[in-house]
C-alpha cells in the first residue's frame, strides 16, 4: 500500500516555522524529517515518522505555492489564496530575505550575474550552506537590486517599503546592493577578518554621507552611487601630503594632543606620515572606479595594518583619529574643511569599525 | 420584467502576463447574463488594469435570475489573432433577491480558469432591483431563504415546520456529449461548471416554489448534492426543512401563512407484498439485550430470497435490494401504535395531535440535526434504507445528442428521467416512513439521502432518526395564537455564551404543552410500545427522571440535543469495514453488491457497539454510515459521536469468550485480552471523565422470552446449547460477550484494540459540539484533508483489506492532531469523513472538519464541578423524583404545571427582552464600514474571512444571513509533474476553492461562513499521460458575525433604528 496523494489544507494556513526554516535553508524533505525527528517532536505529540513526513511534505508543498509570492511582497498581503495574519505574513517575508552571514560574505561585492550564479556550487561547497539556500539568497539579492535600480528615493526606505522588511534587514539589503552596484572588492585574504555586518556599516556611512541624496533630501537621485563631485573635490585634499609644511604643521598638532594620552605614542609619531599618506592618497584616488573598487582593501594595507603591527589598542585609534581629523581645521593654509569632514566622518568610523581581529 | 441586474466592472490586479513580448496585458471583460453580454473596453498594457465600466443593466424575469449565474469572462485583445480567455468568475446573484440577505455584492473575486487555476482578481459591483410581481402563477421563487445550516438559523425563529421538501433536475453531462470528442477540455470544463450552475439554480427555484405553496419562507437544512451518472447523466437534487421564520425583531409579528397540504401519501409500496419480496437477512445482533434499536430477526438467512433476481422483468430497471439495516425494525410488526396502560391518556393524545399533523404530509421528514427546545419529544432510534439500481446504458448512441441520458424503463420507455429518479426516491423514503412507525415514531429527524456510483450500479441510500414531535411546530397559528411564550430560536449548545445560554433557560416552557418528561431526558424515553416492542431491547426506568422507561442504548443521526444531561465528555466513534467483490457487470455486479450490503451493515454496526462499550458509553449521534462502491470492492464507514447520556443505564463491560476452554493456552490468551480490553475501558472512563453516579439497577424487562435474550452469540455460528451454557458462566447480565473462536472476533477485538487513542489534549467528535466542553476560545481552523491510497496487492483479503482502511483513517487521524498541535487543548468538531473507491486499487478519504480549542484553566473548573456533580445531577435527580412522588396521584398532570416553574416563566420573559435585542441585525453603520474597505483598490487589506463547518462560530454572535453559497468547481491539468504531482495539483485546487468561497462571502459583506461543507470530491488522474481533473463542491451559508464582547457596545436603540433601512436597502 502506498500513499498516492496527501494533502491538507487549511482556511488559515498553517506553517510551521521550523520547518520552514529547514526549507529555507534548503533540507530536502528527507533530511528535514531526520532533524525533525532528532527534535524530540514524536515524542512530544505522539506520531510516528510517516505522519512527520506527510506533515513536512505538505508544509513543503505550501511554501513552494507561497513563494511566488514571496519575490513581490506586496502581494501577499493582498492576495487571496492564502488566508495568513499579517503577523505570519511579515514572519514569512522577513525569514524569506534572512540571509547567511558567511554566504553574504562570499559573493558581496561580486556583480549579480549569471555568471556568479554559476559558481554558486563552489560558494555552497565552500560555506556550507545548501546550493539551494545560496539560489535563494542570491536571487533575493539579485531582486533587490533590480528593484531598487530603476527607483529613486532614499535606497533604505524604497528597500523597505518594497519588500515590506524590518528597518534592519533593509539596511543590509541596502548594503550588498550598494557594494553589488560599485563592486567593492571584499573577496581578498586580507579582508577576511572582516564580516559582512562590518562592510555593512560602512555601506550604510558611505551610503548617507557621500552619495548624491546623502547631502540633497529632495530624493532627486537614487543613492546607489558615490557622488561624482564630491570624488573630485577629494582631490585637492592632497595638498596635506603634497605640502611639506602643512604635513609637518598637522603632525606636530597631532602630536601635541596625543602625548602622554597613549601608550602607542612612539609609534603614532613614527608613522604618522606614512598613515597621513595613505589615507589621503585613498581619497584623492577615489575618482577612478578601480580605486573605488579597492576602497576597503586599501584602507586595510594602508592603515588598519600598520597600526595592527605597532598594537594600537581601539582606544589608541579613536584617539588618533580624532585628533587626526579635528587638527586639519587649525591648520590656516588648508582650505578644505568641509570636503575634509565629509571624508574624515566617514573613514574614522569605517577604521573605528574595521579595527578587530 | 421583474428584475433589472446591473453590474459595473472596477478593476483588475495581478493579471497574468498574456504578452510575452511586453511582458503586459491588454485586458478586457465581457459581462454575459442569460443571452446578453456586455463589454468593455481594452485596457492596454497592464497587469493592474482599471477599467471603471459604466453600469451594464439586463432587464431579466425573475425566474431567469434564481437559475443563471452572472458569467464575467476576463480576456486578453490581441489584434491579430483570436483573444485569450485568461479566465472567469460566476456570480450567483441569489443572495441579491432575498430583501433580508445581502444588498450588493461588491468586491475582489479571483479569476479562475479550469485549466491554470485562479491568474489574478477582478473587482465587480453588482445590484439587483427587483419589481413587485403579483403574478399568483409565477414560475419563481424570490425570496425564499436557503440555509445549510441544520438548525433554525441563530436570530430567527421558526414560527412553523412545514416538513420535508425535494426535487431533482436531470440533464446529460456536457462531459459525455459528442462534441466533447472535439472541444478543448477547457470548454467542456466550462460548459460542465455552467450547466451545473444553471441546474442549481433551477433547483433551488422549484424548490423555493414548493415552499411558497406551503406557505412556508425559507428552506433549512438544505442539502443539494450531484450524480455524477456518466453517460446516462447528470442528477441534480435536493431535499430540506421548509419552514416559516421570523427575523428575531422586536415587534416583527410573523407572516400569515395559508398552509396547502400536500397529497396523502401513496401507500402502495408500504404493502405486505412488497414486503415479502423484501430480503431478509438473518442480522441478528450478537446481543440483543444492549441493542435496544435492533430488530428482532427471526428468520436464517437461508429462508430469505435473493435479493435481486434478474429472472424478474422488473428488476432489469432497478433492483431494490432493500436491506434494512440491523438498526431498523422490521416493517409491520409494530406498525400500528398501540399505547400502553402505562402510557396514559396524555400520551395518547399527544400522539393524535402529532400524527393529524404530520400525517398530512406525505413524508413528515426533517433534515434538521438541531432543534428548537420542545420540539423533540422521543426518540426511536436510526432508521435507514438502502436500494441498488442500475444505471442503464445508452443503446443507441445516435440517441447521445438529445436524450443520452434516457434511463431505459421498462415501464414506460418514454417515461421523462426525473420521474424514474423520483420514483425511486419516494421508494425508500416510503420506506424510511414505515421504518419509522415500525418504531411507534411518526416523524424522522435528521434524515440525509446519499448515493454512491460505480460504473452503472448506484446505490441510493437514506437515512435519519425515528422520532416523536411536538405537533405544536407543525400547526399553523398554534404558535402566534396560545404559544406566545414559544422561543423557537436555535437552541444554543451548552456552553454557549451569555445571552444564548438565557435563551435556553426557556426549554422548560413548552413542558406546559407535552407530557411531564423533564427535558434532559425525555427524548430518551421510548416512543414505541413496551409490550408490542418492534425489536428486543432491555428497558429500565430512566435513570433521570426514574418515570419513564428507556433503552439500554440509543443511536441516532442527530447532533445531542442541548438539553440532554451527559456525564463526561464526548468522543468520535468509527466503524471502518472493506469487503472484496469480484469484478462483475450489470446485474450480476448489482446482485452482489446488494447480498453484501446487509453483512456490511451489520458488521459496522457491530463494530460501532464494541466501541461504543469499550469507551463506556451508551449513546451515538450524528451516526452517518457511508457505503462506497467500487469495481471489486466496497468500503463502509460510519463515524458517529459517543457519549454517556445520564438518563440511559451504565453500559456492562465486554466479555471475551473461549469456545473451547479445555486448552490452557487458549485460556490465557483470551484472558490476557480480556484483561487488556478491560484496562482500556477503565482508562476510557478515566479518558473521558466519565463517572456515573451509582444507581440501582432495576430491570423492567423486556417482553423478549429470556432465552432469546441471552443469545449472545452470532447466530451463524452458534447452537443454542453453548449459549446458554456461557450465559452462565459469564453471569453479569448486561455484559457484552465477544466469542474469540470466531476470526471476525478476532478482528473485531482487534480492531477495537487497535484504535490509537488520542494524544493529550485532543477530544473529537463528529457532531457540531462536543459534550462536555463548554468554554470554546475563539481560536479555529477549518480544514480538508484529502487522501488517496494505492492497495499494490491486489490479492488482498477481507482481513487484509480492514486492515490497510482502518490504518489509513487512523494515521490520517494522526496526521490531524500532530498538524493541529499547536491548538491544543482543542476539539475536532464535525470531523466528516468521506470514502470513495475512484479506481480498481485506490482508496480516497476526505475530511472536512473545524480545530476548536477551548480554555483550559476554565475547562478544569468546569470538570471539576461536573465532578463534584454527581452532587448537582443528584439534585437534579431528586427534584424530579419528588416530582414524581407528587404527581403521581394526579398522574396525567404535567409537570411544569404541577410545579408551577414560576422561576422559569419569569427568566423566560426578561431572557426574552435581552435575547432579542441581542439578536437585531447588524447596525447599517458596522456594515457601511464594511463596504467601505472592500471597495477600496488594490491597497485594501484582504477581508478575514472565518470558515466553519458548524453553525456557529464560539463567542461570537451571528447578525445577519446573507444567502447560500453552493460553489462547483473543476480543475484539470495537462501537466501533473510540473505542477507538482497529484498532491500539488489538488494542494492548490483545494486552496484556490478556499480562496473563492471566502471571496464571494467577503463580496457580499460577509465575514464567514458557516455549515460549510464540501460534499463532492472527484479526483481522476491519468499520471501516464500527465494529467489529472478535479471536482469539487461546496456549500455553506455566508454571514456577518460580531464578536460578543463588540455586541455589547452597540446601543439597542440604534439597532432598531437602522433595521427599518437595511430592511429598504434591500430593494435598493
Amino acid at each position: 500500500m502506498s500513499v498516492e496523494l496527501d494533502v491538507f489544507v487549511g482556511n488559515t494556513t498553517i506553517m510551521d516555522e521550523e520547518v520552514y526554516q529547514f526549507w529555507l535553508d534548503g533540507y530536502t524533505v528527507n533530511d528535514a524529517v531526520k532533524v525533525r525527528m532528532e527534535g524530540g517532536v514524536l515524542e512530544e505529540c505522539e506520531a510516528s515518522a510517516e505522519v512527520l513526513r506527510s506533515d513536512t511534505m505538505d508544509q513543503y508543498r505550501t511554501f513552494q505555492m507561497c513563494e511566488r509570492l514571496l519575490h513581490s511582497p506586496a502581494k501577499l498581503a493582498n492576495q487571496l489564496l492564502f488566508q495568513i495574519p499579517p503577523h505570519r505574513q511579515t514572519m514569512l517575508i522577513e525569514r524569506y530575505y534572512t540571509f547567511d552571514g558567511v554566504f553574504v560574505r562570499e559573493v558581496l561585492g561580486k556583480k549579480l550575474s549569471k555568471g556568479t550564479k554559476k559558481d554558486l556550487d563552489d560558494v555552497s561547497a565552500k560555506t556550507g550552506v545548501t546550493l539551494k539556500s545560496c539560489r535563494r539568497q542570491f536571487d533575493n539579492f539579485k531582486r533587490v537590486f533590480k528593484v531598487v535600480e530603476e527607483l529613486k528615493g532614499p535606497l533604505v526606505e524604497n528597500i523597505r517599503q518594497h519588500f515590506l522588511l524590518s528597518d534592519k534587514l533593509a539596511r543590509d539589503y541596502a548594503a550588498i546592493v550598494f557594494f553589488a552596484n560599485n563592486r567593492f572588492e571584499t573577496g581578498k585574504k586580507k579582508l577576511h577578518y572582516l564580516t559582512f555586518q562590518d562592510f555593512a556599516f560602512c555601506a550604510g556611512q558611505l551610503i548617507s554621507n557621500w552619495t548624491v541624496g546623502a547631502l540633497d533630501n529632495m530624493l532627486e537621485d537614487m543613492d546607489v552611487d558615490l557622488e561624482k563631485e564630491f570624488l573630485q573635490d577629494l582631490k585637492e585634499l592632497k595638498i596635506l601630503i603634497t605640502d611639506k609644511d602643512l604635513l609637518d604643521q598637522h603632525k606636530s598638532l597631532v602630536c601635541t594632543a596625543l602625548r602622554g594620552k597613549t601608550k602607542a605614542f612612539n609609534e603614532m609619531e613614527a608613522n604618522f606620515k606614512n598613515l597621513s599618506r595613505g589615507l589621503v592618497n585613498i581619497a584623492a584616488k577615489l575618482t577612478n572606479t578601480k580605486d573605488v573598487r579597492d576602497f576597503f582593501i586599501d584602507l586595510v594595507e594602508k592603515f588598519i595594518e600598520p597600526c595592527r603591527s605597532d598594537k594600537w589598542t581601539a582606544g589608541d585609534m579613536r584617539l588618533y583619529l580624532t585628533h587626526y581629523t579635528n587638527s586639519a581645521h587649525i591648520l590656516d593654509t588648508f582650505k578644505h574643511q568641509v570636503v575634509w569632514d565629509r571624508y574624515m566622518g566617514v573613514i574614522k568610523s569605517c577604521i573605528l569599525k574595521m579595527y578587530h581581529d | 420584467m421583474p428584475g433589472k441586474l446591473k453590474a459595473k466592472i472596477v478593476a483588475g490586479r495581478h493579471l497574468p502576463v498574456m504578452d510575452r513580448a511586453s511582458d503586459l496585458t491588454d485586458a478586457f471583460v465581457e459581462v454575459k447574463f442569460g443571452n446578453t453580454t456586455f463589454k468593455t473596453d481594452v485596457y492596454p498594457k497592464s497587469l493592474n488594469p482599471q477599467w471603471n465600466s459604466e453600469w451594464f443593466k439586463f432587464e431579466v424575469d425573475d425566474e431567469d435570475l434564481q437559475d443563471e449565474p452572472l458569467q464575467i469572462t476576463v480576456l486578453d485583445h490581441d489584434t491579430y489573432s483570436a483573444n485569450d480567455a485568461i479566465g472567469k468568475v460566476y456570480i450567483d446573484i441569489d443572495p441579491l433577491l432575498s430583501s433580508e440577505a445581502a444588498t450588493v455584492i461588491s468586491g475582489w473575486f479571483p479569476i479562475y480558469d479550469t485549466i491554470h487555476g485562479i491568474r489574478g482578481e477582478i473587482n465587480v459591483l453588482v445590484k439587483v432591483d427587483l419589481f413587485n410581481d403579483l403574478n399568483r402563477f409565477r414560475q419563481s421563487s424570490c425570496g425564499v431563504k436557503f440555509f445549510c445550516t441544520t438548525s433554525i438559523p441563530r436570530c430567527y425563529r421558526a414560527a412553523l415546520v412545514h416538513g420535508f421538501v425535494e426535487e431533482l433536475v436531470v440533464n446529460e453531462d456536457p462531459e459525455y456529449q459528442w462534441i466533447d470528442r472535439i472541444r478543448t477540455p477547457r470548454a467542456s470544463n466550462e460548459a460542465r461548471q455552467r450547466l451545473i450552475s444553471l441546474m442549481s439554480g433551477e433547483l433551488q427555484r422549484k424548490i423555493g416554489l414548493k415552499v411558497l405553496e406551503m406557505g412556508g419562507n425559507a428552506v433549512v437544512g438544505y442539502l443539494q448534492c450531484f450524480d455524477l451518472e456518466g453517460e446516462s447523466g447528470l442528477v441534480v437534487r435536493a431535499i430540506g426543512t421548509a419552514c416559516t421564520l421570523d427575523k428575531l425583531i422586536p415587534g416583527t409579528g410573523s407572516n400569515t401563512i395559508t398552509h396547502t397540504n400536500t397529497a396523502p401519501a401513496s401507500n402502495a409500496c408500504n404493502s405486505p407484498s412488497k414486503e415479502i419480496k423484501e430480503p431478509v437477512f438473518s442480522e441478528d445482533p450478537t446481543h440483543p439485550l444492549s441493542v435496544p434499536p435492533t430488530p428482532l430477526r427471526t428468520l436464517p438467512p437461508s429462508s430469505s430470497p435473493p435479493p435481486f433476481s434478474p429472472s424478474k422483468p422488473c428488476s432489469r430497471q432497478s433492483s431494490s435490494s432493500d436491506t434494512d439495516l440491523s438498526l431498523t425494525p422490521k416493517m409491520g410488526m409494530g406498525s400500528g401504535i398501540s399505547v400502553g396502560k402505562e402510557a396514559g391518556p396524555l400520551k395518547t393524545l399527544l400522539r393524535q395531535q402529532a400524527q393529524s399533523a404530520l400525517e398530512q404530509r406525505e413524508f413528515p421528514f426533517f433534515t434538521l440535526t438541531c432543534f428548537p427546545p420542545g420540539f423533540l419529544v422521543h426518540i426511536g432510534g436510526v432508521v435507514s434504507a438502502r436500494s441498488v439500481k442500475l444505471l442503464d446504458r445508452i443503446h443507441n448512441p445516435a440517441l447521445g445528442n438529445t436524450r443520452s441520458y434516457k434511463l431505459l424503463d421498462w415501464n414506460s420507455v418514454a417515461a421523462d428521467e426525473p420521474e424514474t429518479r423520483d420514483a425511486w426516491w419516494e421508494e425508500i423514503r416510503q420506506e424510511i416512513k414505515s421504518h419509522a412507525k415500525a418504531l411507534g415514531c411518526h416523524a424522522v429527524v435528521g434524515y440525509s439521502e446519499s448515493t454512491t456510483i460505480c460504473e452503472e450500479v448506484c446505490i441510493l441510500s437514506a437515512s435519519g432518526t425515528a422520532a416523536m414531535l411536538n405537533p405544536r411546530f407543525m400547526r399553523e397559528g398554534c404558535l402566534d395564537a396560545g404559544g406566545s411564550d414559544q422561543r423557537l430560536s436555535r437552541q444554543p449548545p451548552l456552553g454557549m455564551v451569555g445571552s444564548e445560554r438565557a435563551e435556553g433557560e426557556v426549554s422548560s416552557s413548552w413542558l406546559g404543552f407535552d407530557d411531564a418528561s423533564p427535558p434532559s431526558c425525555g427524548f430518551c424515553h421510548i416512543p414505541y410500545d413496551e409490550f408490542n416492542m418492534p425489536f428486543p431491547a432491555q428497558l429500565t426506568y430512566c435513570y433521570h427522571c426514574r418515570r419513564q422507561k428507556v433503552p439500554d442504548v440509543l443511536f441516532t443521526t442527530i447532533d445531542l440535543p442541548a438539553e440532554a444531561a451527559v456525564t463526561g465528555k464526548g468522543c468520535l466513534i468509527q466503524a471502518r469495514l472493506c469487503r472484496t467483490k469480484k469484478k462483475a457487470q450489470g446485474e450480476v455486479n448489482a446482485t452482489a453488491i446488494s447480498n453484501l450490503l446487509p453483512f456490511m451493515e451489520y458488521e459496522l454496526h457491530t463494530q460501532l457497539m464494541n466501541k461504543l462499550k469499550l469507551r463506556c458509553m451508551n449513546a451515538l449521534f450524528g451516526l452517518r454510515i457511508q457505503i462506497s462502491v467500487g469495481e471489486n470492492m466496497l468500503l463502509g464507514l460510519a463515524s458517529a459521536t459517543g457519549v454517556y447520556l445520564s438518563a440511559l443505564p451504565a453500559p456492562g463491560g465486554i466479555q471475551i469468550a473461549g469456545k473451547t476452554p479445555s486448552d490452557l493456552s487458549y485460556d490465557q490468551h483470551i484472558s490476557t485480552m480480556q484483561k487488556r480490553i478491560n484496562d482500556t475501558i477503565v482508562m476510557n472512563k478515566e479518558l473521558y471523565n466519565i463517572h456515573p453516579p451509582e444507581c440501582i439497577e432495576e430491570v423492567v424487562g423486556s417482553p423478549i422470552p429470556d432465552r432469546q435474550r441471552s443469545r449472545l452469540f452470532r447466530s451463524t455460528s452458534e447452537s443454542s446449547d453453548e449459549l446458554s451454557e456461557l450465559d452462565l458462566s459469564h453471569g453479569k447480565k448486561d455484559a457484552f460477550v465477544l466469542e474469540i473462536d470466531d476470526t471476525d472476533a478476532v478482528e473485531d477485538i482487534q480492531s477495537l484494540l487497535t484504535d490509537a487513542p488520542m494524544p493529550a489534549g485532543f477530544y473529537s467528535c463528529n457532531t457540531e459540539v462536543m459534550p462536555g466542553i463548554y468554554n470554546w476560545t475563539s481560536g479555529l481552523q477549518m480544514f480538508t484533508s484529502v487522501r488517496v491510497y494505492r492497495l499494490n496487492n491486489a490479492n488482498l483479503t477481507n482481513q487484509g483489506l480492514n486492515k490497510i482502511f482502518t490504518d489509513l483513517c487512523e494515521n490520517l487521524l494522526k496526521s490531524l492532531y500532530f498538524k493541529l498541535r499547536s491548538m491544543i487543548p482543542c476539539c475536532l468538531c464535525h470531523l466528516n469523513f468521506t470514502v470513495a473507491v475512484p479506481e480498481e486499487e485506490l482508496i480516497q478519504v476526505a475530511v472536512t472538519a473545524v480545530a476548536m480549542s477551548f480554555d483550559k484553566e476554565t475547562q478544569l473548573a468546569a470538570d471539576k464541578a461536573l465532578n463534584e456533580g454527581s452532587g448537582e445531577n443528584e439534585e437534579q435527580l431528586q427534584f424530579s423524583m419528588e416530582l414524581c412522588g407528587e404527581s403521581t396521584s394526579s398522574n396525567n398532570q404535567p409537570t411544569a404545571k404541577a410545579s408551577g416553574l414560576p422561576e422559569s416563566a419569569m427568566t423566560h420573559s426578561s431572557s426574552r427582552v435581552s435575547s432579542s435585542e441581542r439578536c437585531s441585525p447588524l447596525p447599517e453603520v458596522r456594515s457601511r464600514s464594511l463596504r467601505s474597505t472592500r471597495s477600496l483598490p488594490c491597497g485594501a487589506p484582504v477581508t478575514v474571512v472565518k470558515m466553519t463547518p458548524l453553525s456557529f462560530l464560539p463567542m461570537t454572535r451571528i447578525v445577519k444571513y446573507l444567502g447560500i453559497i453552493n460553489m462547483f468547481f473543476i480543475r484539470e491539468t495537462t501537466s501533473l509533474r510540473e505542477e507538482g504531482g497529484v498532491s500539488g495539483f489538488l494542494h492548490s485546487f483545494i486552496a484556490e476553492v478556499f480562496a473563492m468561497v471566502r471571496a464571494h462571502v467577503a463580496a457580499l459583506g460577509g465575514n464567514a461562513v458557516v455549515s460549510y461543507s464540501m460534499k463532492e470530491c472527484v479526483f481522476m488522474e491519468n499520471p501516464n499521460k500527465n494529467q489529472a481533473q478535479c471536482l469539487i463542491n461546496v456549500s455553506g451559508d455566508a454571514v456577518i458575525f460580531v464578536r460578543e464582547s463588540d455586541q455589547e457596545a452597540i446601543p439597542p436603540l440604534i439597532t432598531s433604528g437602522q433595521t427599518s433601512t437595511t430592511g429598504a436597502d434591500g430593494t435598493t
